[in-house]
């Protein structure tokens, strides 16, 4: 267990770095919390009381401690624009944006991985070289130009799925996944290309070892060949499957606003917009705290595939 | 291997040679030049004002009029789309330029200088713990929007991908018999960085900057989408998308065609920089 313990312990520099600049963030911006809040028809004094009562008058060291302490106690602090606590926003809109994460990253890894092992296994040929036509394609079309256009000839067109909106699973499983199918499809597309060309090139490497002629050599079958191959594949495309989150997270804001979902990614954009700070830093704090982690089981995981890790 | 066997290849034929080897790069670079050349002439090719609003000819479907049909306030899509390439194009150059060499500059500091190593890559880890396209949404509240906030908010994320790369390649040369000859004759520090150095990375980072620029086009095109990239009246792709967001069910050409532009330019980068890894990298190249 030590070492599960001393790679936690080596995210901590980490997410003090990106609290530091998370924090920060709102220093930089011209605009003065203080004066916002005491509204245009408040005095000098008025805005220095607010700024004292908000601790904007204390040093930045002090205000970055304070702010990380409470964060620690899972205080993100209040919204200036709902008036509400960061964490109840955050928590409100996450349902939305975990539903569409998690069936993008199950169906992007249940085609992937057949799709790149196959390309592998008959590299060269026709198959392959569509596979990856296709890969290309789908890392080069933008997500909103994959959903409009799913959502034009499906929804508009078709009149099959609804065009845009999120049911929660409590009002019917059936309309919860007809709701999901397009946004994840859209989504989902990018992260399999990756996931795709990263699983060729690993297998193509795997079935050019020597444990893999052996195999053939004592007459396995293309089915325990392919099964070997891809256990000695499995750490990279793990690896693949955590560095993709980040794209995915990225890919999350805009298919919510594409697809209109009430979800974490639109809660950002408009925190944006209507300069709202906490909100703001609460998203790309807990964003990168779930990628930290993500990618910190994924590095875990490897022993889990890979005995020989284990020293 | 067949370079060394056919010692004097004619210039003519070693172009011949690479085209055949590497056919999709030539057809991305095309695109590219053909775009370039789009963008430049704008004024000229797009016929109509791009911002200019027509009331009487609002959401007009494709037509030999407007090609590319109008936009709900009645704008030409075609001339907004042609305008929108300028915007791409710079995006994408500037950021895969500027993020390589300050991307260099800090990577060879962090490389070399085992002092600033460590201070250097924590900061880098910390900033490559916070994904990529929500950094750039956040870093847009602080800047006001408009191009060069723009390409500064999509510069900040990608650079510590290059700093990690450049560290890497650093390290693996510094250890290298002619640098550490180099040092050993008393040469200076800058001048090994420049002269020693340098010149190895170019390859992998020429290959890095087109995989930078690609993302870049569509890192701006969501900033605009989302409303908080370019000004909503410049006729930026991701901008002119936005517009036709209401209007799916009746006018999807406003979205269609700046998506479309946007995909074949972001195929073009890519298909540039496939190319490229398997110019300059074969052994890379091999393996994915």
């Amino acid at each position: 267990m030590p070492y599960v313990l001393r790679r936690l312990v080596a995210t901590i520099p980490v997410m003090v770095v990106v609290a530091v600049f998370v924090f920060l963030l709102a220093h930089m911006s011209q605009g003065d919390p203080a004066a916002v809040l005491a509204g245009d028809n408040a005095t000098v004094e008025d805005v220095e009381k607010i700024r004292a009562s908000m601790g904007l008058d204390k040093p930045l060291i002090e205000q970055f401690l304070v702010w990380g302490g409470n964060v620690l106690q899972g205080d993100l602090g209040i919204s200036t624009s709902t008036n509400l606590p960061v964490l109840t926003l955050i928590h409100q809109r996450m349902g939305p944006t975990l539903s569409i994460a998690l069936f993008t990253i199950l169906l992007a890894v249940l085609l992937a991985v057949p799709l790149g092992t196959v390309a592998a296994w008959r590299a060269g040929s026709l198959t392959d070289r569509l596979i990856m036509l296709g890969s290309v394609l789908a890392f080069s079309v933008p997500v909103f130009l994959i959903g409009y256009g799913l959502a034009y000839v499906f929804s508009v067109k078709m009149n099959l799925l609804p065009v845009q909106g999120y049911k929660p699973m409590s009002g019917g499983i059936v309309e919860y996944f007809r709701h999901l199918l397009l946004p994840c499809i859209s989504l989902g597309l990018v992260y399999m290309a990756l996931l795709t060309r990263m699983t060729r090139a690993t297998v193509l490497e795997a079935l050019g070892e020597d444990y893999i002629r052996t195999a053939r050599a004592k007459g396995l079958g293309s089915g325990l060949v392919i099964w070997h191959a891809l256990k000695n594949a499995a750490n990279p495309i793990v690896t693949t499957i955590g560095v993709g989150i980040a794209m995915l997270i990225g890919g999350v804001v805009v298919t919510e606003t594409v697809f209109a979902i009430p979800g974490l990614g639109r809660l950002t954009v408009d925190a944006v917009l209507r300069h709202d700070y906490p909100v703001i830093q609460g998203v790309l704090l807990i964003a990168s705290a779930v990628y930290v982690l993500i990618n910190l089981l994924v590095d875990l995981s490897y022993r889990l595939f890979d005995p020989r890790m284990d020293r | 291997m067949e370079m060394l066997a056919t010692p004097a290849v004619s210039s003519k034929k070693k172009i011949w040679f690479m085209l055949r080897q590497q056919p999709t790069m030539y057809v991305g670079i095309a695109v590219l030049v053909l775009l370039t050349f789009v963008a430049i002439f704008a004024p000229w090719l797009a016929g109509m004002s791009p911002v200019e609003i027509n009331p009487l000819a609002r959401m007009k479907p494709p037509s030999a009029e407007h090609l590319f049909g109008t936009d709900a306030l009645g704008r030409d899509v075609f001339a907004r789309v042609i305008w929108g390439a300028r915007i791409s194009l710079v995006v994408g150059l500037a950021v895969g330029v500027l993020s390589v060499v300050l991307g260099v500059l800090i990577g060879m500091l962090a490389g070399y200088f085992s002092k600033l190593d460590m201070f250097i890559m924590r900061i880098m880890d910390g900033l490559m713990a916070i994904p990529n396209i929500l950094l750039a949404i956040a870093l847009m509240a602080v800047f006001k929007g408009g191009l060069l906030t723009v390409i500064v908010a999509i510069i900040i994320p990608e650079v510590p991908r290059v700093v990690r790369l450049v560290r890497a390649l650093v390290v693996s040369i510094r250890s290298q018999p002619y640098v550490e000859a180099a040092h050993a004759l008393g040469t200076r520090t800058h001048k090994i960085l420049a002269m020693h150095i340098l010149p190895n990375l170019f390859a992998p980072l020429m290959v890095q900057a087109t995989f930078i620029a690609a993302s870049a086009i569509i890192t701006e095109a969501v900033l605009s989408f989302l409303g908080v990239g370019i000004p909503p009246q410049t006729p930026s792709w991701g901008n002119i998308m936005a517009d036709g967001r209401n209007f799916l069910s009746i006018a999807f050409h406003i979205i269609l065609f700046p998506g479309l532009f946007l995909a074949l330019t972001v195929l073009a980068v890519n298909m540039l920089g496939d190319g490229l890894r398997d110019m300059l990298d074969p052994k890379l190249a091999k393996k994915i």
